[in-house]
């Protein structure tokens, strides 16, 4: 679904490229979670995605992303809509401010993709009671917490079907519950094979849940990929500057003091759940 | 400096409900997390205290203060307030008028003012970046020079709104290590959060909220434990807490030498058992 070859790119007026000779193939149907320091170029990857790079934040680019076998460069961001829907990190820079409700906030995508009248009520219902907005419909968006626009962005998102899915930081605003939800929906998403998701996450232990796989940009290059697990409780990422789970850290130290069942050489755990398994004693 | 809130209801201009009779009291140089479900009330609740919302019924006091006798401004002397988007309150050209803006309308000297800001700059690791424009700053370095603009007012009472929002692990580091500043102050500081992790590290007391209200309301270490309370709330035990929950320990770790130790207890009784 994606390709990425030797891409860089650099920000009009900057000296240092945010991304460096990225490579990467994300096949259809994968989840898969971008993690990494602030600055590490996480952001610029969800724009490069998404045709917000190069077509609306200019700069220099060297190399190519292919979606679903099409240039990003070289399409117009107007086709891309339809086949890449990019939910921003910050939700007040997704908000249109062109309707009064918040269902129509959510039409709103659906009018301008030509969806018939008749189907855009039900998609933008269904992405509404998905996201935990069902009761808010008729509100405002500008009576929404911060936590509920958050939702309201990714509502938008959601309803256009895109089939490459792109979300930056998505549930920084959400409550666990929310967090949860979203990321059971977009696990069974990606997991009906025809949409694929890219998400930017600092909550590792919801990554080590839901993702298939786990990319790790530093300084604009990637400098891990790979499962989950094997990922994200490598001692490796400390020295990047992410933090493990406090599950990590905890079966790590019991562990090292000599009181964890089994013998050396286990993985360390990422999650509650293999937190738990890994520490319980039968 | 005491924040005291008596029976506070608040509705919006549309008719949503957003405050049902608040109680809440909080003493001088206490640390709280206020937790809850997006929509609980917790920002409502929060800009009640520094008089950007006024109640539909009730009272709230900043020390002898009614917020109600107060302006805005006067009120920004006593209660700082971090946004929770850190673009709704950045306005100036570089990041050291940003942060002077505050002291200067206070009334400082110039003197005075160059010394609040180079300190709000300093603890917030901003330093090299007084020159720059705010928006030409990553979005997690915005975030604390909000901060730096409320730590220079030097006000008696902070209030964080979701700061951890976008901070990678070495910003979280940084912004604990804010918190821990002002708490040697003695500095009241109210945060708005659903990072638990956070909130069991730095806050000694945890305010939930619901749909309006407050459910529960205690030291971190007793309501963090509180799956059912926190469930209904939309949230979860911070994580060392839901380890310990689900291997039985009866204690509430708040820290990862605290889980060993506990947890080497669990083994020595299994083993003894055995």
């Amino acid at each position: 679904m994606i390709e990425i070859h030797g891409f860089s790119f650099s920000y009009a007026g900057t000296q240092s490229p945010a991304l460096h000779a990225i490579d990467l193939e994300v096949p259809q149907g994968q989840l898969c979670a971008i993690v990494g320091p602030n600055g590490a170029g996480k952001s610029t990857l969800c724009y490069a995605l998404s045709g917000f790079v190069p077509h609306f934040y200019r700069g220099t680019l060297e190399g190519e992303i292919l979606v679903a076998g099409r240039s990003v460069a070289h399409t117009p961001l107007s086709d891309l809509a339809g086949e890449v829907g990019l939910v921003f990190q910050n939700p007040f820079n997704q908000i249109t401010g062109a309707r009064f409700t918040v269902l129509e906030e959510v039409a709103f995508g659906l009018e301008n993709l030509g969806v018939p009248r008749a189907d855009i009520l039900d998609r933008a219902n269904e992405a509404l009671r998905l996201t935990g907005l069902g009761e808010l419909g008729d509100r405002s968006p500008y009576a929404l917490s911060g936590g509920q626009l958050q939702r309201l962005a990714i509502a938008s998102m959601l309803a256009m079907r895109p089939r490459l899915l792109v979300l930056d930081e998505p549930t920084s605003q959400l409550d666990p519950a929310g967090t949860e939800a979203l990321f059971t929906h977009l696990s069974h998403l990606a997991s009906s094979g025809s949409v694929t998701v890219v998400l930017t996450e600092h909550k590792l232990e919801w990554v080590a849940s839901f993702a298939d796989r786990t990319v790790v940009l530093s300084g604009g290059r990637i400098v891990a990929d790979g499962r989950p697990r094997e990922v994200l409780a490598s001692p490796t990422i400390e020295t990047l500057g992410i933090r493990p789970t406090r599950y990590t850290q905890a079966a790590r130290a019991a562990a090292a003091g000599g009181l964890t069942p089994g013998g050396a050489g286990r993985a360390l755990p990422v999650t509650l759940d293999q937190a738990a398994e890994f520490l319980r004693w039968t | 400096m005491d924040v005291k809130v008596k029976g506070v209801t608040f509705r919006y201009p549309s008719g949503v409900l957003a405050l049902s009779e608040v109680s809440l009291t909080i003493r001088a140089g206490e640390t709280v997390a206020l937790v809850g479900e997006n929509g609980a009330g917790k920002t409502t609740l929060a800009r009640h205290l520094n008089g950007l919302l006024q109640p539909e019924s009730g009272e709230v006091w900043i020390g002898d203060w009614d917020t109600r006798q107060k302006s805005v401004a006067s009120l920004s002397r006593r209660v700082g307030y971090v946004f929770q988007n850190p673009d709704d309150q950045l306005f100036a050209r570089t990041v050291w008028d940003e942060v002077a803006f505050g002291p200067r309308n206070l009334g400082g000297t110039p003197q005075s003012v160059d010394s609040d800001v180079r300190s709000a700059l300093a603890r917030c690791g901003l330093h090299e970046a007084a020159d720059r424009h705010p928006y030409d700053l990553p979005a997690a370095e915005r975030k604390f020079v909000a901060i730096a603009t409320t730590l220079a007012m030097q006000t008696p009472v902070v209030i964080l709104d979701e700061p951890t929002t976008g901070l990678d692990a070495e910003g979280v580091r940084r912004l604990g290590d804010l918190v821990e500043g002002l708490k040697k102050e003695a500095r009241t500081v109210l945060t708005i959060t659903h990072d638990l992790d956070f909130g069991a590290d730095h806050f000694e007391r945890v305010v939930v909220m619901s749909r309006g209200r407050i459910r529960g309301d205690g030291p971190a270490r007793e309501i963090l434990r509180e799956s059912t309370l926190l469930e209904e709330a939309h949230l979860r035990p911070p994580q060392l807490i839901s380890l310990a929950l689900a291997l039985g320990l009866p204690t509430s770790p708040m820290t990862v030498p605290e889980f060993v130790a506990d947890y080497g207890q669990y083994v020595a009784r299994g083993r003894s058992a055995r």
